[in-house]
């Protein structure tokens, strides 16, 4: 019982912490005002963390949770939509990547970022009934990979040291 | 223990390979996609999926575009090239975008639902741009 709730809470941090990191994201956008709809996928830190910590069904609802909530504090309808399929995507690739066990975590996150940008843009063709947007997937391929090398490094530092403090996860 | 360090070393080796992967398959793209394009010389525009204009390239016009949901993006062409001037979505990436004017080349604006699309009338009106 007791370790339920320190579960619940547990995952309620991680989602707290995944929102935030979304925020900040946002707030760093301006910075890239050539490329449209370019992300650093920061949350995918909190996601990666807890797909190796805890395994994938945390990870998803944490995930699904945090786009829930983006969506309802800063988006769209629209705008949740193309994330769902982004996280569906990266999600499934993730999990599948992570029990072939053939990359680190970072070649998980690069995985995982760069299929975020094509679900996204499947979502986005199928809604606006265009091809036209297949163009933006090579620039998206080179900014997801390096964006999900950095998160790569940050979540598998983050792994590593949270083994030290094993105290709350 | 040496074992798993080796396990280690292999999967960072994969990782890097991975990643060099995606960016030549990037690069490749790109130099394809956006380099070597020749210049069209016509602009599509299509609203919600269905056809909206078609506006030659080689004339500077300024041209409202009313969008289905009550929206607006305002098209220019200038120089040869075309832009979107303002619109009304909250995001205003197609306001951000650079001037297009190489075959194929397009903006879009999420919201609205309208594609620009720089296109070349000799051949087709449908180029063949995830090839």
């Amino acid at each position: 019982m007791k370790n339920k709730a320190k579960n619940v809470a547990f995952l309620g941090l991680c989602t707290a912490l995944a929102l935030i990191l979304a925020y900040v994201e946002l707030l760093l956008q301006p910075l890239f005002p050539t490329i449209p709809g370019i992300k650093m996928g920061l949350p995918n830190i909190i996601i990666i963390f807890l797909l190796y910590k805890r395994g994938a069904v945390p990870a998803i609802w944490v995930s699904f949770l945090r786009m829930v909530l983006v969506s309802i504090l800063f988006g769209n309808v629209m705008a949740f939509s193309y994330s769902l399929a982004g996280g569906f995507l990266s999600m499934l690739v993730m999990i599948v990547l992570k029990r072939l066990n053939l990359m680190s975590e970072v070649g998980v996150s690069v995985a995982g970022g760069v299929c975020h940008n094509i679900g996204q843009i499947l979502m986005a063709m199928l809604l606006l009934e265009t091809v036209e947007l297949g163009y933006y997937m090579v620039i998206l391929t080179v900014t997801g990979t390096i964006a999900g090398v950095l998160v790569g490094l940050c979540g598998s530092m983050l792994i590593k040291h949270t083994k030290k403090s094993s105290k709350y996860c | 223990m040496g074992d798993n360090k080796k396990n280690n070393r292999n999967k960072i080796r994969n990782d890097i390979i991975f990643v060099a992967v995606l960016l030549f398959a990037a690069v490749v793209g790109i130099l394809y996609l956006f380099v070597f394009r020749e210049s069209g010389n016509t602009v599509k525009v299509t609203r919600g999926g269905e056809l909206y204009g078609i506006y030659s390239l080689s004339e500077d016009i300024t041209e409202d575009i009313h969008t289905v949901n009550g929206g607006l993006n305002r098209l220019v062409i200038k120089d040869g090239k075309a832009f979107v001037d303002s619109a009304s979505c909250p995001d205003g990436i197609c306001v951000a975008h650079p001037p297009v004017f190489r075959n194929g080349e397009s903006i879009v604006c999420l919201p609205n639902k309208v594609v620009v699309t720089v296109i070349s009338e000799n051949d087709g009106d449908s180029p063949d741009i995830i090839a």
